[in-house]
């Protein structure tokens, strides 16, 4: 091949040396522009007349050591919950989208349900879905009565569902009719057509969104606790409770972010991937 | 029997008549030419022989069987046509080869194995064996026309819908497409093409139809219908396209 014994011309070399020189520059100008910046936080903060009193109440390293076990059983639950209804909300919200896309008058009634469902559960306040879940239907006293932490759970499934369904359902319609066309022309039936060319197509479209949609649930999944349950910023308040120190809290909330790193990771790496693959590069 | 009659065809969008009593005859191993100024009805007739318009009025029948009966299943009656459009219309999430094997594999449920052998005859044959690993947007605008024609191809038709194949390619690369439907014809397969290229359609096929105003307005062998139009309308048009400098 070619490629090997190319020898760059004296002016393909003078240009890679420019743009070495460039890269190096902006490492140092970053670097230092960040230095500058952190030092000035810090001075700001810690010179602050207040500093003393807010670093004893919010960042007490042996609150939030003896705090640390009760938080992260709490987390447990917050992972746990997350991922089952982060699991349940993205079928649930296929299926509803799906529904919609139904056409023919036999129909009507599951696209009337399915438009009337994401009607409802967006509007509605996830606090009120959790309070008539948790407090008013155990009420009933039915036989077979799941616990306070499943009926939560359905509460976070039925609100985020809603959301869900319509992010899928605009990836579903963002897909051209050229490429129905052409599946159908090729005598494939229309749940193949869906299941075989649009669905991959949106899903991989709306991608970015829907995790987007799973980091927002990551924080709201805590919200059980309100029926008993007790999750990680639970936890927090009732040590915080005991001692009369707000260090628990920012316990919590640190754990929270590390929590959610990984998967605003995964969402900016899908995104950027999305954004190129569209660019057609 | 003719494999495609189409009678007294036709079709509205709103209160827009497109076709207007189209009637329509393609005998086996056949290659019809449909010529006529843009809008004229080209695209609606194609698609809605292969069902993917509801017609307002009129009949088709293939192979003698009427397919424009609503108690047809249409999905039987697009395996045993193939279509291609102007902008190849590949799937962009799938490679070359789950292209050309997704309706063998899903519609006619064959095994893997034997449908990817089969697709990957068929781009060998037409030299695009190299790209059956690639996906669409790797390729020249040429390559993917020719990857959706071996697509429509794998379905074995009995008959080929050609919808201007060539208008979306940059000149050079007309000629690789219209090489490969040149070998079709000489391979026996029945096909409608709609087109521009006034040159192809005199060279390729057996019967030239005019569209204008819904209906086939002149019809018969190349040479007598671009040669020595009889239609006024024909004339017309005809003279136009030579003003353009596309004949
Ligand atoms: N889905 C649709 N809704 C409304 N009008 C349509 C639709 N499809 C086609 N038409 C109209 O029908 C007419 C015929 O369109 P068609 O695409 O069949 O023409 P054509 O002969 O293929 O033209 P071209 O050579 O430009 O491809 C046009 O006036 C077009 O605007
Ligand atoms: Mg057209």
């Amino acid at each position: 091949m070619s490629l090997a014994q190319h020898t760059p011309s004296p002016a393909q070399q003078r240009r890679a040396a420019y743009r070495r020189r460039q890269t190096i520059r902006s490492v140092l100008v970053a670097a230092s522009s960040t230095a500058a910046l952190g030092t000035l936080l810090v001075l700001a903060v810690t010179g602050a007349p207040g500093w003393d009193r807010v670093r004893e109440s919010f960042l007490d390293p042996g609150i939030a050591r003896d705090a640390l076990p009760a938080v992260l059983s709490g987390l447990w639950l917050n992972i746990r919950l997350l991922v089952c209804c982060a699991a349940g909300a993205l079928l649930l919200g296929l299926l509803i989208a799906l529904l919609r896309t139904l056409r023919g008058p036999v129909f009507f009634p599951v696209r009337a349900l399915a438009a009337g469902y994401t009607y409802t559960f967006r509007g509605l306040p996830l606090i009120i879905v959790l309070y008539v879940l948790t407090l008013g239907v155990p009420g009933l006293r039915l036989q077979g009565m799941p616990s306070v932490l499943v009926l939560g759970g359905l509460a976070l499934v039925l609100t985020y569902g809603g959301y869900l369904a319509e992010v899928f359902r605009a990836g579903i319609e963002s897909i051209h009719p050229s490429q129905l066309a052409a599946a159908r022309s090729l005598g494939l039936t229309y749940r193949q057509t869906m299941r075989h060319v649009v669905l991959p197509q949106a899903v991989r479209r709306v991608a970015p969104p829907l995790l987007n949609d799973v980091v927002a649930l990551q924080k709201d999944v805590g919200l059980v606790s309100l029926a008993g349950p007790i999750d990680a910023v639970r936890a927090a308040q009732i040590s915080t409770a005991e001692t009369f120190n707000y260090t628990p809290y920012i316990l919590a909330g640190v754990l929270f972010v590390l929590m959610a790193i990984p998967l605003i990771a995964v969402t900016d790496w899908v995104t950027l991937r999305s954004a190129r693959r569209q660019s057609g590069g | 029997m003719p494999v495609l009659t189409c009678r007294g065809l036709r079709k509205e969008f709103g209160d827009h008549v497109v076709l207007d009593g189209l009637d329509l005859t393609v005998e086996e191993h056949q290659v019809v030419a449909l010529i006529g100024a843009s809008g004229s009805g080209k695209s609606t007739l194609l698609r809605c022989v292969n069902l993917l318009e509801e017609l307002d009025d009129g009949i088709i029948e293939l192979d003698g069987e009427e397919i424009s009966d609503p108690r047809v299943d249409p999905d039987l009656v697009r395996r045993r046509i193939g279509m291609v459009f102007q902008s190849y219309n590949l799937f962009p999430h799938l490679t070359v080869l789950e292209n050309v094997t997704l309706a063998p594999r899903k519609v006619h449920r064959r095994v893997r194995a034997e449908a990817e052998a089969q697709a990957r005859e068929l781009l060998d044959r037409v030299g695009l064996g190299a790209k059956a690993g690639a996906y669409p947007d790797r390729l020249s605008g040429g390559q993917q026309q020719r990857v959706a024609i071996v697509r429509a191809l794998a379905n074995s038709p009995r008959l080929m819908l050609l919808d201007e194949v060539t208008s979306a390619l940059d000149p050079e690369l007309v000629g690789e497409v219209l090489a490969m439907i040149r070998d079709l014809k000489a391979d026996g397969m029945t096909m409608v093409l709609a087109t521009h290229e006034m040159g192809f359609a005199r060279e390729v096929a057996d019967q030239v139809c005019f569209l204008d105003g819904g209906t086939v307005v002149e019809a018969g062998p190349p040479a007598q219908v671009l040669g020595e139009p009889t239609q006024p309308r024909t004339r017309q048009f005809l003279h136009r396209i030579i003003e353009a400098g596309r004949l």
